[in-house]
């Protein structure tokens, strides 16, 4: 593999299958692509080359027994929020800078079965809490498709090295946005499950009833082919799905004749950017003329009120979360503090950047004493309206279609400094993880030569017409296809 | 919506356990304050008789079974203890007199 061509986790497989080539080989080959390109992407916090390379050896083990399943010996690269046991997992936060997991996480645990080879973990934005890598700790990543630009976020450091080929496919996690967004924003395929369908145990908590981990892929049926080994009832994680977990890869049908899609209109924002709101609807068109049924004139009220909902929502469950780092029992630790209790708000005084204390501040002014029924109760009764109207939606249509953001990537630096512009990027995105249903985003063309995502949605559990409507689409179109010269 | 005073901020932090100097408490005063007053659009929905959402799936009192299992080794979980003594995490003293 001298010249680098990038290949889908179906092609791989099927080469690994056919013994074109060893997973050895592959892997040497990413080792090389990663130390080409990620010195200007910076997608990777680390990079585990001898972990990767022993996996490798193992996973062409298990092809010779004939034991081998679509992911084995595929390289991938996983965000820096899920637990790896004997590898660091930092979030790219200051706080957990040094820290070894003692377990793995359930989706690790089920990769390392099927016979992964992890090459390293993702940047993120610190503790997942941001819509561009910026608020990492240790630096930011750069779009593959303009490095002036940002890459989307939390999950921005998968998203770009999936657009940039540093690995077959990643995981991300998503809590408001951030599998969608990024992957929108560098022409990747991201779907985040519905809530409770993927095990969130090892998944560093950020906001407990809206985090969801999801595949960031090349194409939508790479990404069917990551939940059918993701997936699944975990009894460590209490809000586990029990329901049983499809063959995805059967959805990967390429028809849609007949079926009822709404596009509702307040997900085109004031603001929204001509080119984006254009594309997007290039793509619906497109999907009518492959007979699917739409509705342009879909009304979902309650949707502009989403995005205060999920920020009292979110930094309240936060606070809570982010509750245990109190340097003591893992993780920073300030200890030239004058007692016990001046070491621990030092440590998260210097142990977190600016958004995670400012969340965990929101957070904290929410549920405290006199403000709790005027934000956080109101917002849980918000977010019942929300649900509703979403549910109504779905007696009348199979999937709503939406763009993934308003705009395209923006240039790093251009919204760092106002927390309130950034959350915006994020308005087409939250509603979803407020209502617990999947949704996913896929390449939908280019504005002045930066990606576009559309976004699907779809009721609970119902991934698999996600993934139908989504193949038709990438197969009567190649913007999927195109990949960033860097 | 008024500005969030720095008393309100510095009763905030303390709360929250997170250290704050001067300059934060600025900062936050006017960031804290941008945010909420975006929060004020809530107050405009009439949300009498509906009942909140604490989570999007209708599971209720997940039950495990009362079965013994092996825990992690004492030795993995005090791997990344900043300070230990024995089998201990260490602080400094909790109370004083």
């Amino acid at each position: 593999m001298a010249n680098f061509r990038q290949q889908t986790l179906y092609e791989t497989h099927q080469q690994l299958k056919q013994k074109q080539i060893s997973s050895l080989e592959l892997t040497r080959a990413y080792l090389e692509r990663i130390q080409q390109v990620d010195s200007k992407v910076k997608a990777l916090v680390s990079v585990t080359a001898e972990k990767a390379l022993e996996q490798a050896r193992q996973a062409d083990n298990l092809i010779a027994a004939g034991k081998m399943t679509p992911l084995t010996g595929v390289p991938v690269i996983i965000k820096d929020n899920m637990c790896t046991r004997g590898i660091k997992t930092t979030c790219s936060s200051k706080m957990l800078g040094n820290f070894i997991p003692p377990y793995n996480a359930t989706v690790i645990e089920k990769l390392d079965a099927a016979g992964m080879v992890m090459m390293g973990k993702a940047n993120m934005d610190e503790f997942a809490m941001g819509s561009s890598t910026e608020n990492s700790a240790f630096f930011t990543t750069c779009n593959p498709w303009d490095l002036n630009r940002v890459p989307g976020g939390s999950s921005g450091g998968s998203a770009a090295a999936v657009a940039a080929g540093e690995a077959v496919y990643a995981l991300g996690s998503d809590t408001g946005g951030s599998i969608r967004q990024p992957a929108g924003f560098c022409n990747v395929t991201g779907l985040k499950p519905t809530y409770g369908r993927v095990s969130r145990y090892g998944l560093v908590a950020f906001a407990s009833s809206l985090d969801q981990i999801g595949p960031m892929t090349q194409d939508v049926r790479d990404c069917a082919l990551v939940m059918n080994g993701i997936a699944g009832y975990d009894e460590r994680d209490s809000t586990s799905a029990t329901q049983e977990v499809p063959d995805y890869t059967k959805s990967l049908v390429a028809d849609i004749k007949g079926l009822r899609i709404g596009v509702p209109k307040e997900y085109f924002v004031e603001g929204m950017q001509p080119e984006v709101k254009t594309g997007i609807e290039t793509a619906i068109q497109k999907l009518a003329e492959l007979g699917a049924i739409v509705d342009w004139n879909v009304s979902l009220p309650s949707t502009p009120y989403a995005l205060a909902v999920y920020y009292i929502i979110a930094p309240s469950e936060a606070s809570a979360n982010l509750a245990r780092y109190d340097g003591v029992k893992y993780g920073f630790s300030y200890q030239e503090g004058n007692s016990m209790w001046d070491n621990m708000q030092k440590t998260r005084q210097f142990g977190f950047g600016p958004e995670v204390k400012r969340r965990i501040m929101l957070g904290t002014y929410a549920l405290s004493s006199g403000y709790y029924d005027a934000y956080y109760l109101k917002a849980q009764k918000v977010r019942t309206l929300i649900r509703q109207e979403f549910d109504q939606a779905f007696t009348k249509y199979d999937m709503l279609v939406t763009p993934t953001s308003p705009g395209v990537p923006f240039k790093i630096g251009e919204k760092a400094n106002d927390p309130v512009q950034m959350y915006l990027s994020d308005v087409c995105t939250l509603p979803i993880n407020i209502a617990g249903i999947p949704a996913i985003s896929i390449p939908a063309g280019f504005a002045g030569g930066l990606p576009i995502g559309l976004q699907f949605i779809g009721r609970p559990f119902s991934e698999e017409t996600l993934f139908r409507a989504a193949f038709t689409y990438q197969q009567a179109t190649n913007w999927h296809m195109k990949k960033p010269a860097l | 919506m008024m500005k969030l005073k720095r008393e309100e901020v510095l009763h905030i932090a303390a709360l929250a356990r997170v250290g704050v100097t001067d300059a934060d408490v600025e900062i936050m005063q006017e960031q804290l304050s941008n945010i909420l007053e975006n929060f004020e659009i809530l107050k405009k929905l009439d949300t009498e008789g509906v009942s909140p959402t604490a989570q999007s799936i209708a599971l209720q009192n997940v039950i495990m079974k009362d079965e013994i299992k092996a825990s992690l080794p004492q030795e993995d979980v005090l791997f990344n203890a900043p300070q230990r003594e024995g089998d201990f995490f260490k602080v400094k003293v909790v109370l004083e007199d």
